[in-house]
């Protein structure tokens, strides 16, 4: 059930009402109410986890449990988990799991370019608003047909780097190579399609293995496998409805669409699995240079990515054309339902002293966030001042009249600043330059303009700071 | 042999068979047992084919779904699913296989959601030709969309979306390098880098932007700006987007100058805003049969509000509506669920959001991993930064945007080329064969 139209009370009304507060919760409404919004799981309620009470906590599962199953894939710290939806748009609701991304490694490849690529799996990050964006798993393929070398290709891969490995080849007889050589990493098996989905069912239950139903281009058959595998006995299926060049861009766009529509708007059981985007693709067309092919890769990366995909291989590994897609997710994923701006605060970085530079800013999240970021790395020591914006960020703040001379004047006096420092001196962003004169004459602080970037802080406050400028 | 009665249903068939004829059925008392079934295969010295054993356990399931459907149709658990498990089940924790494995595929079909959309998205035209009353050599109409954007499945894509090209008045715009380095040559000639943009870069509109105007700048007269208008109409035969500096009252000055001595090329105004003067501004617009943007800052309530104080003037078929947009990693999400809020609020029939969205794009360079240099790993930002503005523009467009303002001759073309995808509709002959293939060189 799309998780827009759950109210507390109809989980209420289900639930034991003992009113235990083993959940944490002060009593089963507010459970209910945390239940609604997922940020309480089912298993959190102990009555319902005795003997006699599983109709309930079936119940209650039916109303509760994502439109889009969660798959988990790997062990450990660093298991993924895929799927897990509520919705079709992020507005309806937040979407939980972002869509993982995996590297391709070939079993042919040399063995300096498959290091290389493992390498960029288990080391590439970028420092976000405090995050770290990363990249999650590993794609072993089978490119040279032979059970034993891509065998021995997924051993490496497991002595290289713990992240969950994707195992692909249409070959059973490679695959059982492959989850032996894997074996207790719970790799997810690539793929079960129309034509060997039999030996591949055998092989994900007898090694207890999520598996991806594969069949490109044609839903109606990958229907078919998905439910099959279903009476297989299997429930940790991921769906491979195939992902075609740009040129295909269409097909591409129907079926992560209709699929993902099925599943939340029609509840239809049998598709209600992960979508895998195969942004790698993009390789397969001949170009007259490799930055093409990534390129394009990345543009189809961000299609999966905005478009309801919850797991995509990617063969490009510039760090140009990752930063795109690993921010996008971030962003895709970021829960609306969370304010977009900080506390008005003045926030202390460091042990600031009395002669600390104070430094100004605004309460958009993203801002905010930035800014605290470059001081935070250059290891500074200030004060920063978030002003009250309305959560808008600088350069729209003061076009918008949001963040103004009187504002910042009186959030100088509500935060006490001058108590902090014995200065009179705040640097504002340099964003912010045309209310320099205004903040000047009303607060009676001296104003310098700052750099235009936050990243220019440190070498600004190198270079120009000095807590009395005028002697 | 199997003989039917060998199959030993506590529902028998004659029930399941009256129940897919009727309507409804009312049961008392019913005791469903489905996981007793069982069936016995005698004479099994070769007797029984593997095609017959396949077909038997196609029909077994088919049974069982259909039991499991009547099950749960009268209340009860279904049978042989597997016990839930929460979203953190614990891996390696697999259900017990079924008694019958299926050895046939089960015949489905996904189906297509249809489409019910009441409403649809007005259309707008922009620019005139000589036809038309003007001078541009093409006039675009945008929107009119009746399905979610790029629901293709349910109606191709009526117009396509429009790409128009920035264009500064003043040479010491903030640009990147990486922008820069295209412009160098026209920046001090206003009609030049118009030219530029629609000869070389593909631009299919200019929007250009009357910086000097800023009173903080140069504070040029309205008469200076016309002059500017005037040479850019001059050096370019496509439908031209005039931007103001972001001052409400020298804006609508300009404006005003610029609607008055050109007349007849349906111009795209850019913009207006709550904080302007809106019944002067939408005035013009409708006098002058131009068309306009109406701005507002990521807020659906606003765009809403400043849509419904325009109708008392202009035409809905004047009005372009753009919600802001934010670059890739500083709100593009926000910007985007603003957007893709508008257009599915417009096509279930809010009368005040279906307009034509647009997005300027070019705020995507107000990422600074978009132009900041990084180290070797995130080399080049000559690529870093196109990716970035392509990337923002394509996620609007997949949040129904029909107009894109845009910087980078790279992110414009690759922008285009996506638009060329999405209209031709085109479809693979044979799915693309990757997991066996060496990719790379």
């Amino acid at each position: 059930m799309p998780a827009k139209e759950l109210s507390p009370i109809e989980i209420y009304k289900i639930l034991p009402r003992t009113n235990c507060k083993e959940c944490g919760e002060a009593n089963c409404m507010a459970f209910a109410a945390k239940l609604v919004v997922r940020e309480a799981m089912l298993d959190g309620c102990k009555p319902l986890l005795e003997p006699g009470k599983e109709e309930t906590y079936n119940k209650l599962w039916a109303l509760l449990k994502p439109a889009v199953k969660a798959v988990e894939v790997g062990v450990g710290d660093h298991k993924v988990t895929l799927g897990g939806e509520y919705v079709l748009y992020r507005h309806e609701f937040t979407y939980f799991h972002q869509p993982a991304m995996a590297v391709d490694v070939s079993d042919e490849m040399s063995p300096e370019e498959f290091e290389l690529r493992v390498n960029v799996v288990n080391d590439f990050r970028y420092e976000y608003i405090g995050m770290q964006l990363k990249l999650d798993m590993l794609a072993v393929r089978s490119t040279s047909g032979d059970p034993d070398t891509f065998a021995a290709a997924v051993k490496k891969a497991i002595g290289l780097t713990e992240k969950p490995l994707i195992l692909c080849t249409h070959d059973p007889e490679a695959m059982r190579k492959g989850l032996d050589a894997a074996y207790g990493r719970r790799p997810l098996i690539y793929a079960a399609t129309k034509d060997n989905w039999k030996e591949m069912a055998e092989l994900a239950l007898q090694y207890e293995c999520p598996v991806v139903a594969s069949s490109p281009q044609d839903r109606d058959t990958l229907k078919s496998i998905a439910h099959t595998l279903e009476e297989y006995g299997l429930s940790d299926i991921v769906l491979d409805p195939g992902t075609e060049p740009n040129r295909y861009m269409t097909a591409n766009l129907d079926n992560y669409i209709i699929l993902r529509w099925q599943s939340i708007n029609e509840e239809e059981e049998h598709l209600g699995y992960p979508i895998l985007g195969l942004p790698l693709v993009a390789w397969t067309v001949e170009e007259e240079d490799t930055i093409i092919n990534e390129w394009n890769e990345a543009v189809i990366a961000g299609v999966c990515i905005a478009r309801f995909t919850d797991a995509m291989i990617v063969h490009g590994i510039s760090g140009w054309a990752l930063l795109p897609q690993v921010f996008l997710r971030s962003n895709i994923y970021t829960d609306p339902r969370k304010p977009v701006a900080v506390e008005p605060e003045l926030a202390e970085f460091g042990e600031p002293n009395d002669m600390s530079p104070v430094l100004l800013t605004t309460n958009f999240a993203l801002t905010y966030y930035t800014v605290a970021s470059d001081v935070e790395s250059a290891k500074l020591e200030c004060y920063i001042l978030v002003v009250d914006s309305e959560g808008m960020s600088v350069e729209s703040a003061v076009a918008g009249r949001k963040m103004t001379a009187e504002t910042v004047a009186e959030a100088i006096a509500q935060f006490k600043v001058g108590d902090k420092v014995q200065h009179r001196h705040l640097v504002i962003p340099g964003r912010a330059a045309r209310l320099s004169g205004e903040i000047q004459e009303l607060s009676g602080w001296t104003v310098s303009v700052g750099p235009m970037d936050s990243s220019g802080i440190p070498k600004y406050l190198d270079e120009k700071w000095t807590p009395f400028p005028e002697d | 042999m199997v003989k039917s009665d060998d199959i030993e249903l506590i529902l028998s068939r004659d029930l399941l068979e009256k129940l897919a004829k009727l309507q409804e059925v009312e049961l008392d008392d019913v005791d469903i047992e489905l996981d007793e079934i069982e069936f016995s295969v005698e004479g099994g010295g070769g007797g029984v084919s593997s095609p017959l054993l396949a077909r038997l356990g196609y029909e077994f399931a088919m049974i069982r779904d259909s039991a499991n459907r009547i099950t749960s149709l009268l209340g009860g658990p279904a049978m042989g699913m597997p016990m839930p498990q929460m979203q953190t089940a614990m891996p390696g924790v697999a259900h017990a296989a079924p008694l019958v494995k299926p050895s046939a595929l089960i015949p489905e079909t996904a189906g297509i959601p249809e489409a019910e959309y009441p409403a649809s998205i007005v259309e707008v035209r922009l620019g005139a030709t000589k036809a038309e009353g003007g001078t541009r050599s093409i006039s675009h109409v945008i929107g009119g969309e009746t399905v979610p954007p790029c629901f293709n499945f349910q109606a191709p894509p009526k117009h396509r979306p429009v790409i128009a090209v920035d264009v500064f008045d003043w040479p010491k715009v903030s640009l990147s390098k990486a922008v820069k380095m295209h412009f160098r040559e026209v920046l001090e000639d206003t009609g030049e880098w118009a030219r530029l943009c629609v000869d070389k870069f593909g631009a299919e509109m200019i929007n250009l932007h009357l910086l000097t105007i800023d009173p903080l700048i140069e504070d040029a007269t309205p008469k200076a700006a016309v002059k500017k208008v005037e040479e850019v109409v001059e050096a370019v035969d496509v439908p031209i987007s005039i931007g103001g500096c972001g001052d409400p009252h020298k804006d609508y000055q300009v404006f005003k100058a610029i609607s008055e001595n050109i007349e007849g090329e349906r111009l795209l105004i850019n913009s207006v805003t709550l904080d302007m003067d809106i019944e002067g501004t939408a005035r013009l617009i409708s006098e002058h049969d131009n068309t306009v943007i109406a701005f507002t800052s990521m807020d659906v309530n606003k765009a809403r509000e400043l849509n419904r104080k325009l109708y008392d003037f202009v035409s809905k078929e004047q009005i372009l509506m753009d919600t802001t947009t934010a670059a890739l990693g500083y709100g593009l999400d926000y910007a985007f669920t603003v957007m893709e809020r508008c257009r599915l609020a417009g096509l279930k029939g809010d009368p005040e959001l279906n307009h034509p969205m647009s997005s300027g794009t070019t705020n995507a360079w107000a990422a600074r991993e978009a132009w900041m240099k990084m180290g070797p790993e995130f080399a080049p930002r000559e690529l870093r930064g196109p990716i970035w503005e392509t990337i923002t523009g394509q996620t609007l467009l997949l949040a129904g945007v029909d107009y894109f303002m845009m910087m980078h001759p790279a992110a414009v073309d690759a922008l285009k080329t996506m638009i060329d995808q999405l209209m031709s509709g085109e479809k693979p002959a044979e799915p693309t064969e990757w997991v066996s293939v060496r990719l790379g060189r």
